[in-house]
């Protein structure tokens, strides 16, 4: 019986779910019907009883009840929760920041919401990136994204783009919306999404974490023509330069907490309901505006006291390159390629440090070096004695470690003071970094050294440095990594070796 | 005011890194520094001053160019003067004043 109450309740949750998703298609009909015929008055003004319905009310009785907590607070009210319902937002990115901004976007009754991505979900974005579900690894993130966005509500139109944005896409999808949300993961985008939302004339809610911290900021708010002061700033005015790209780190390499990309995520929905909600300003009867708030930065650093620090920020640069009256960059410039997002923000190479005669596989290694307790570890092999060292940071040693290997942070090569060079004959024990195991540093051992690391890159410059240091005796001794890291490793030896 | 180790008039502020760049500094993010009041010169330290003695004292880090570049701060570091930016205080020309706060910012770029 219990069950057969369960089932009834689902499906009456269900037929609500339906009705209100038809009395919202229907409302898109009537707008759209609506939209044809010469216009009375702007969208964001939607009057009372004129929703296009024929009804008393501006909105449905399942809206009132639905979005009723956020309109009875006064910054909000029945103005703000129909500036919501006309508001197009479109989300670059559905991921760590994606997620959540769009989640209360749609929770709040934005009317239309557009999410473009060209990614498919990975587990490994699950822990962060609230909208994905596991059933749904190895699909496009915006279809996972808007299949739980309508399971939250059916009300909003959703607009999936299955793509990167790119710069000869980006004007003609801006186009379509109101205000920008930057939840982007590189430099050469976020510049492309910046220059984009200023020549389309869009204010653009941009924000970025990694590790502990985050950053946000609104941009180009007001929107207004380049050269016009009164405009916001735009990311160029903040960061005229990109960053070198050795500098910038990924959530993939660098880590990051979840709530912490979440915390900036559903700070990005909050300005966006700021700023779609905020009163007209009209001009004082002398005809000037009021003075605005100066732009802000917000600086997030969840394991810092306070957590919270507000900046403010620069107007916008009198020579910026897209917003100033001196801007060389257009639409044209962008749509033609000579604006290259790639070249201007370059791209880090991974390096190649080290000749093949300093590098040896997986396989060779396990080849060289059989387990203690392997078949081939009979009287016939001669296991030598051999040192292995393996660079990654302490927490991801703690994660998974090879038997025996020892642990020396890359950061330990990387911030020790400069080292006396090779052709300084007989280095003193003296001179070495007291980091480096004196083991290694006796003069007596000629044992192999092999450095290891995630996927290969770092262990070569600790291989360079090591032997800047002397430490292979001109060539007596051999020093070389492994090639391609633990990743390799997995591949080529162990395939049980946890892959994070 | 205070004195500084050699006997001078000495100028206190705090210096912190965030956004990665406190892995350049022993991964302290805060640090209190000292430096004289008065340059040799009469004038005061200013920004740029306080990068030179940075990389030359608190940093131990090789890689310098992860924080300066042609002898500027560089790209991609928010440098922040008593929580505005220093583009609103007249950049590395600004003079320290006794008890600054300034913060060195990496832009995060992860999302």
């Amino acid at each position: 019986m219990e069950n057969l109450e369960d089932t009834c309740a689902s499906l009456r949750a269900q037929i609500a779910a339906t009705e209100a998703q038809l009395a919202g298609l229907k409302r898109d009909l009537a707008n759209a019907e609506a939209a044809g015929k010469p216009e009375t008055g702007s969208t964001g003004n939607t009057k009372e009883g004129l929703n296009g319905t024929g009804s008393r009310w501006p909105l449905l009785q399942e809206e009132y009840k639905r979005y009723g907590r956020q309109m009875i607070v006064s910054q909000i009210g029945l103005h703000g929760q129909l500036k919501l319902r006309a508001a197009k937002v479109l989300l670059v990115g559905a991921g760590g920041l994606g997620c959540p901004a769009a989640q209360y976007l749609a929770g709040a009754g934005v009317g239309t919401l557009g999410l473009i991505d060209g990614d498919t979900v990975e587990i490994s974005n699950l822990h962060r990136q609230v909208l994905h579900r596991w059933k749904n690894v190895g699909k496009y993130k915006v279809d996972s994204a808007i299949e739980s966005l309508r399971e939250l509500n059916p009300h909003p139109t959703y607009i999936a783009h299955r793509t990167h944005l790119t710069p000869d896409e980006a004007p003609a999808i801006f186009e379509n919306y109101d205000l920008i949300l930057d939840c982007t993961d590189n430099p050469a985008t976020r510049y492309l999404i910046s220059d984009t939302a200023v020549l389309m004339g869009k204010p653009l809610i941009s924000a970025s974490a990694l590790r502990t911290e985050g950053q946000l900021v609104v941009l180009n708010n007001p929107p207004r023509r380049p050269g016009d002061k009164e405009g916001g700033p735009c990311y160029r005015c903040v960061f005229p330069k990109p960053p070198p790209a050795d500098s910038v780190v990924s959530c993939a390499d660098g880590g990051i907490i979840g709530p912490v990309v979440g915390t900036m995520g559903v700070l990005q929905a909050l300005e966006a309901i700021k700023v779609l909600t905020a009163p007209d300003v009209s001009p004082a009867a002398d005809g000037t505006t009021p003075p605005r708030d100066p732009p802000i930065l917000q600086i997030f650093s969840a394991f810092s006291n306070p957590q919270f620090r507000s900046i403010r920020l620069r107007s916008r640069r009198a020579n910026c390159a897209v917003c100033s009256a001196e801007a060389t960059v257009t639409l044209d410039t962008i749509a033609s390629g000579s604006t290259d997002y790639v070249f201007f923000c370059g791209s880090a190479n991974a390096p190649s440090l080290l000749g093949p005669g300093e590098r040896v596989s997986p396989e060779e290694y396990r080849e060289r070096h059989p387990p203690a307790n392997s078949q081939a570890n009979d009287k016939s092999v001669k296991r030598g004695s051999h040192t292995v060292i393996d660079v990654r940071d302490k927490a991801q040693f703690g994660i998974c470690n090879l038997e025996n290997s020892i642990n020396i942070p890359i950061s330990n090569f990387l911030g020790s003071a400069p080292v006396p060079m090779a052709s300084e004959y007989e280095t003193e024990a003296s001179q070495l970094p007291s980091w480096l195991p004196s083991e290694l540093a006796s003069p007596e051992s000629n044992d192999p050294i092999y450095v290891v690391c995630r996927l290969g890159n770092d262990s070569q410059i600790a291989v360079k440095k090591m032997k800047d240091l002397g430490l292979d005796r001109n060539g007596q001794r051999f020093i070389g990594d492994i090639r391609g890291g633990f990743r390799a490793w997995r591949d080529q030896v162990d395939p049980e070796w946890p892959e994070y | 005011m205070t004195k500084s180790a050699n006997g001078g008039a000495a100028l206190s502020i705090t210096v912190e890194f965030t956004g990665g760049l406190e892995l350049l500094f022993s991964n302290e993010r805060k640090h209190n520094i000292t430096l004289p009041a008065q340059m040799d010169d009469g004038s005061q330290p200013n920004i740029a001053y306080l990068v030179r003695y940075l990389v030359d004292n608190v940093m131990k880090d090789q890689r310098q160019e992860m924080f300066i570049m042609e002898d500027n701060v560089r790209p991609g570091i928010l440098v922040l003067i008593n929580d505005a930016d220093w583009e609103l205080e007249g950049e590395e020309k600004y003079e320290l004043q006794q008890g600054d706060n300034i913060v060195f910012v990496s832009t995060l770029h992860g999302g």
